[in-house]
């Protein structure tokens, strides 16, 4: 059993918690996920780890309520526990192997969406500890759905802030903030790590090519195990198949398909509605009154 | 009673049991297994033993069914076997001890699979534990996996006094008997989980949600953990897919993500969280037991299944009973017939399969007759389904992340057969990961071997 040791709401249905899992914190690095699994008949839901305290032996996992297994999460408390919490998983971002050195002469440009800032945060620390000073967007739809902006703000050289809206921060998409920070502020970049929606970072990535700028983007597909027994999270980078479990999840933005990835992340999009309209209705929801074909 | 034949087990109607994951088989009574016994004449120079890969004294338990001591005959196979009520069920006696059975030349041989699993299920059933050693030696031995070969080398060597840790990647223990082998044929909640618990019982510790060489290495068990000897038992479990186009499309799946669902996620009954896609035409492309696994599993989802294997049905490397019965539950087996391409619709979902037909050629290299296309035989399988049941291979996540540990061409770790030893000092490997996907039995034998291997190193250590 995992005990979940603090729990923050960030935004609108976006919590933080902190899991004390000793094996997790001793091992993880930045790049990496966990598979948290809430009871006996939970599913095994996949989340980056956003933070961990070796000392402490906790992890920071960071989630939006968006499905029936995420809202049942999002009403565990400090002091409770879930089932399962295995991992780290995946590779570690290929930065954290880099010499410092190397990374100190790189112009990194990091690229967060909405909840993918989470997983963006890590990373960012991890450069300020190893003294190399990076750039950061966070972008969202409007103001109410941005988080960890002051964390980010301390370990991030420059983070700026774009809205959709224009709500809070600059007035448009990431896309336009990279384009507004080349071409007005004078800035060049040789790496950019985008992280958040699928379709943020295929766009991302369009750009960046047309800029010749090196991407890297972290997926996150369907999973199962994540330790490669299955392939659920199966992708196309290049002209390989790659599980994102275990070659992953971050690779090379420019050789990714994403359209075949958006296609898979929507396999089990009525089983996931159903799940929902369950948890919120219970045993209303049945015999098919709204044409779904109810709870079969 | 005709001494040539079995005594017939039960079984659920297959029109029955195509719509449900009870057990197919109910197996023996006391009576029926005490009459199947008398079948037994108690070879002097038994055969039967020797094709165990475990080499349970056969005749020894039999004697006591026969006369009616059941908790004798559980302590006879205790001695051998610490997951009967598995292998009585899943392992392949028609290739192993029963093919070499006295009675088998002139009828049929020896039920000994179902009076071995009647003796497991009694001793369930009259709650009959096994003992733990009385003392410890003061060692402890770290064992990876939890599937039959680490159970099994588990079980030995703590019987031997040793304090065995297990440590296991997924949330339940098990390995293939959990998340790939089907309720139908192989219960979980009553037999596996006993099974699992007797191991238990014997001392041995299970630390799940452990994934060696990403949560910690077989360097570190060594090293900062203070074991003295570790036991690789990971398995096969990395799937293999065709390479053919449309094969990430969405309804195609690897047979170990759907079995995996179904068995270890239980995605069939409502009450539990995770989904699975079950379309109404699925085709399973491969012939062995986990093709047949997935087949019967998706029949039971409601869907109309064919099997669709390139060879024929003599080559069909699945066991026999259990093609018998998928055939009997209404699974179509398009024979001869390979896939070229998945079909894939506007919205990334498979719409058809187009296969070709094959015939048998020459006898290759393995002197198996190699399947060669039948020229212009192209035709498209109306599914919306594929599951692929190709075969897999170990994952190299052990061996690339331990130091000095060889591999073969196929990423299996070089072992000793006789004694499971590595090439690096006190790690020891059996099972899936050393011969690549073979049965649970062999992996049983593998596990034992391997326990006997780390016993003697550590004796003379």
């Amino acid at each position: 059993m995992y005990k979940i040791l603090k729990k923050e709401v960030l935004a609108n249905n976006i919590y933080l918690m902190d899991i004390e899992a000793k094996r997790v914190a001793k091992s993880c690095f930045p790049g990496q996920f966990i598979i948290v699994k809430i009871d006996e008949k939970g599913e095994r839901i996949p989340l980056t780890i956003c933070d961990y305290d070796r000392e402490a032996g906790s992890v920071t996992i960071v989630f939006q309520a968006v499905g029936a297994s995420t809202q049942r999460m999002a009403e565990y408390e400090v002091g409770d526990t879930f089932r399962d919490f295995v991992g780290p998983l995946g590779c570690k971002s290929e930065l954290v192997d880099e010499p410092d050195e190397e990374l100190k002469k790189k112009k990194i440009l990091f690229v967060a969406g909405g909840v993918g800032t989470a997983p963006v945060y890590p990373q960012v620390k991890w450069m300020k500890e190893h003294g190399v000073d990076v750039d950061c967007i966070i972008g969202a739809r409007n103001k109410e759905l941005i988080i960890l902006e002051e964390e980010m703000k301390k370990v991030a050289k420059n983070c700026y802030v774009a809205t959709d809206d224009g709500s809070y921060g600059f007035k448009g998409n990431v896309n336009d903030k990279i384009k507004d920070l080349i071409h007005n502020e004078g800035k060049s970049y040789d790496l950019v790590i985008a992280i958040g929606p699928i379709i943020m970072m295929k766009f991302v990535s369009l750009l960046t090519k047309e800029l010749g700028i090196k991407t890297i983007v972290s997926m996150n597909p369907i999973m199962v195990d994540g330790t490669g027994m299955c392939g659920a999270c199966r992708l196309t980078v290049g002209d390989e198949v790659k599980f994102a479990c275990v070659d992953g999840p971050e690779f090379d933005g420019h050789l990714v398909n994403f359209d075949e990835s958006m296609k898979r992340q929507v396999m089990y999009r009525t089983e996931e509605g159903r799940a929902v309209l369950k948890l919120k209705e219970g045993d209303t929801h049945k015999n098919g009154g709204c044409g779904c074909g109810g709870d079969k | 009673m005709d001494v040539l034949k079995k005594v017939p087990v039960r079984e659920q109607d297959p029109k029955v049991r195509a719509t449900n994951f009870e057990e197919v088989c109910l197996g023996y009574n006391k009576d029926e297994a005490m009459e199947e016994a008398t079948r037994c004449i108690k070879c002097k120079n038994p055969k039967c033993v020797t094709g165990c890969p475990v080499s349970i004294d056969i005749p020894g338990f039999i004697k006591e069914v026969e006369e009616g001591n059941i908790e004798e005959a559980s302590k006879v196979i205790a001695k051998y076997s610490a997951l009967p009520a598995v292998c009585g069920r899943v392992c392949p006696q028609e290739s192993q001890c029963e093919e070499r059975c006295i009675r088998g030349i002139k009828g049929e041989p020896v039920s000994i699979g179902k009076l071995e699993r009647f003796v497991a299920d009694w001793s369930r059933e009259h709650n009959i534990k096994p003992q733990p050693p009385e003392t410890l030696n003061g060692k402890k031995v770290a064992v990876i996996g939890s599937g039959p070969a680490g159970l099994t080398c588990a079980g030995d060597l703590a019987k031997l006094g040793y304090d065995v840790t297990i440590f296991e990647a997924l949330h339940e223990a098990g390995g293939v008997l959990v998340y790939g082998i089907p309720e139908f044929r192989l219960p979980k909640e009553t037999v596996v989980k006993t099974e699992i618990d007797n191991v238990r019982e014997l001392g041995v510790k299970i630390e799940t949600n452990v994934v060696i060489g990403k949560s910690t290495t077989i360097d570190e068990l060594l090293t900062e953990e203070g074991f003295d000897a570790v036991f690789v038992g990971s398995g096969a479990g990395l799937p293999k897919f065709m390479g053919i186009p449309g094969e990430n499309a969405n309804g195609v799946f690897s047979a170990n993500e759907f079995l995996t669902r179904n068995n270890l996620m239980k995605a069939f009954d409502e009450s539990y969280d995770s989904p699975i896609v079950s379309g109404k035409k699925v085709a399973v492309v491969g012939g062995g037991n986990v093709a047949m696994d997935a087949a019967r599993t998706a029949l039971r989802l409601g869907a109309e299944v064919h099997i669709v294997y390139r060879r024929s049905e003599a080559e069909l490397p699945a066991r026999v009973e259990e093609v018998h019965h998928a055939k009997e539950e209404g699974i179509i087996f398009n024979l001869l017939t390979n896939p070229e391409e998945i079909l894939v619709d506007e919205n990334g979902r498979v719409k058809g399969m187009v296969c070709v037909e094959m015939e048998l050629g020459e006898p290759d290299a393995s002197g198996r007759r190699r399947p060669v296309v039948k020229a212009d035989s192209e035709f498209t399988l109306d599914v919306d389904t594929v599951i692929m049941s190709l075969g897999t291979s170990p994952n190299p996540l052990i061996s690339s992340t331990t130091e000095g540990l060889e591999v073969n061409k196929w990423k299996c770790i070089v072992a000793d057969e006789v004694n499971g030893k590595t090439t690096k000092e006190g790690v020891y490997a059996g099972g899936d990961a050393v011969t690549g996907a073979a049965t649970v039995i062999l992996a049983m034998g593998a596990g034992k071997a391997a326990a006997k291997g780390i016993d003697e190193y550590l004796s003379t250590k």
